[in-house]
């Protein structure tokens, strides 16, 4: 299994290193997204009403994963305009991921306790 | 292995933890765990991300991390939980607005070549970012009920003015497809879709927030999915898609729990029908009750079931509303919570509300299940709650919430509904419940009547 992802981690990163500046290939982008779209049906059907709001907090902080992408524009040294748009983009994302995550924990410790 | 193959690793790694992490939120007991397993995989991707080859300068990056935290943190540890529609909405546009940022960012760094799917991806969350981002904004604004907002701002011509900016956003995504080294175009979407957001949130109001709020959660995701394939970046895309399809489901949710389609919700305007029976005629009959005489009614009652809606977070009455369940309980008197999907402004709204106030979750009953209990329910109270309790959803085909699935606290022995006038809720159509031969009004403000009662129970 893990042998497994070790491999295709290998795959795309050759990939990568081909295709230069777009990581991915749309074909396998788009192969990942459709997956990934079934994956969260799956699941998040599963999730009681109840916690619809930490669900919604909680998956808010996970799109902050857009974090990873203002980082490389903030610090990859480009022109001062990329440099800014990242920075500000690092600023918003942190708060999303940080805000988000802290905020469902706050709510689901009151979940947990008393039941 | 070298550096590329260890980031992809991490990454794999972020996105498997992502996915337990919203797993864990499918049962209250691991939901903890879930939330930090999820908050693991965002320390890894970030981590990965700082050794990433093409960073050469950190102090940008340190600078927008350690200003963000500290502003995401004072956020998230001093907002009150009714406040908890707001803060989501504002979340999801910070997301949103990183969305143009990054891909406006990446633009001017490296312009892909014309028509390649890295420049539609580009376009892609310029658009999705800046509606999610204005729209949020708004959404934020209206729940804080800040007093420019109160009201839609009303202008004619609404529909064909969102077509004709829609329409002109799309243009220019085209021509800048066409043209990557123009990026002032890249930032025309943006403004278009910056008023595209504004002028679509602004009609929507009240009780249609939750719609709004779910639906703009999945634009968050779906513009971070974006801006993974603008980046060719597969956590981006997996974390974007599962939280698209989180804020899809809840928003389908929603809007089956109030009977009515998504462009109904995003475009309708609920109105009331003409014909309608006049509010006069509906509450000739309407009994007040003080907190004695309600009081008496649980002297011989076995089961009790509280019904609360938005006036309950709005009188921050949850903990009298505790005090109230830990009294009755304590006489021996089973206490349930029937919670309507759409109850509060947002999902869930009344469940995070009831948790604070530490009442515990197994007593808070669905839809389904409250109404299978109803009929042999002696009280049910019904707080601060009006269209979600309201028959004529049943009896009149012709009313705007037709067909709604409502709380059936007709049934019970005894409604008593604690509202502060007989005002409409945000349908705007009289309510025959409170005029029901078994229904008692209790005309106070929610948590000054439920005080009240604990204390005329106590008394009695």
């Amino acid at each position: 299994m893990l042998n497994n992802c070790f491999l295709l981690a290998e795959q795309i990163n050759e990939v990568a290193e081909v295709t230069q500046g777009s990581q991915l290939p749309l074909a396998l982008a788009l192969t990942i997204f459709v997956l990934a779209i079934f994956v969260g049906f799956e699941i998040i059907t599963k999730v009681p009403p109840t916690l619809h709001t930490p669900l919604m907090s909680g998956s808010n902080a996970i799109s902050g994963i857009t974090i990873v992408g203002a980082i490389i524009a903030a610090g990859a040294g480009h022109s001062g305009l990329a440099t800014l748009l990242g920075t500000i983009a690092v600023v918003l994302a942190t708060i999303n991921v940080v805000g988000g995550f802290l905020v469902t924990n706050r709510m689901l410790h009151m979940f947990k306790r008393k039941s | 292995m070298d550096r590329g193959t260890v980031i992809t690793l991490a990454y794999l790694l972020a996105s498997v933890l992502f996915i337990l992490g919203i797993k864990g939120l499918t049962h209250p007991r691991t939901a903890v765990r879930g939330n930090l397993l999820g908050a693991l995989g965002m320390l890894i991707a970030i981590v990965a991300t700082l050794i990433h080859w093409s960073i050469i300068e950190y102090h940008w990056i340190i600078l927008g991390l350690v200003v963000g935290a500290v502003i995401g943190a004072v956020l998230a540890l001093k907002v009150k939980m009714t406040a908890m529609p707001q803060m989501v909405a504002l979340l999801n546009g910070f997301g949103g607005g990183a969305s143009v940022l990054v891909a406006g960012a990446e633009l001017t760094r490296t312009p892909p070549a014309p028509y390649s799917d890295a420049l539609i991806a580009t376009y892609a969350s310029a658009v999705i970012g800046a509606v999610t981002f204005w729209g949020s904004l708004l959404a934020f604004a209206k729940l804080e009920e800040y007093r420019a907002f109160r009201q839609p701002i009303r202008y004619p011509l609404l529909q064909p003015i969102n077509a004709v900016l829609g329409l002109l956003a799309l243009a220019l995504c085209v021509i800048g497809i066409g043209q990557p080294q123009y990026i002032g175009l890249y930032w025309g979407v943006v403004a278009i879709a910056s008023v595209l957001g504004l002028t679509l949130v602004n009609p929507i109001g009240g009780a249609d927030m939750p719609v709004v709020i779910a639906l703009l959660n999945s634009y968050s995701g779906l513009a971070a999915a974006a801006t993974g394939f603008v980046l060719g970046n597969a956590v981006l895309i997996i974390s974007g898609s599962l939280v698209g399809a989180s804020g899809i489901i809840l928003t389908n949710i929603m809007c089956k729990a109030m009977n009515r389609s998504m462009t109904n919700v995003l475009f309708g305007v609920l109105q009331a029908d003409e014909g309608a029976a006049k509010q006069d005629d509906v509450y000739r009959n309407v009994k007040g009750a003080a907190a004695e005489e309600i009081a008496m009614l649980f002297d011989t009652a076995r089961r009790v079931v509280i019904v609360p809606g938005y006036g309950m977070a709005v009188a921050q009455a949850q903990h009298a509303v505790r005090d109230l369940y830990q009294l009755l309980e304590s006489r021996g008197i089973e206490v349930l919570f029937g919670i309507h999907p759409v109850a509060g402004r947002m999902p869930g709204h009344m469940n995070v509300l009831l948790a604070e106030a530490e009442i515990p979750y197994d007593k808070l009953k669905e839809l389904d299940e409250i109404n299978s209990i109803l009929s042999e329910t002696d009280v049910a109270i019904v707080l601060g709650a009006n269209d979600v309790v309201n028959p004529l959803a049943k009896t009149d085909p012709k009313s705007p919430i037709a067909g709604m699935p409502i709380i059936e606290v007709d049934k019970a022995k005894t409604v008593v509904v604690i509202k502060r006038s007989l005002s409409p809720g945000f349908a705007n159509i009289p309510n025959p419940l409170f005029a029901a031969d078994n229904t008692l009004m209790f005309f106070a403000d929610g948590k000054r009547a439920v005080l009240d009662l604990i204390a005329a129970i106590k008394e009695s």
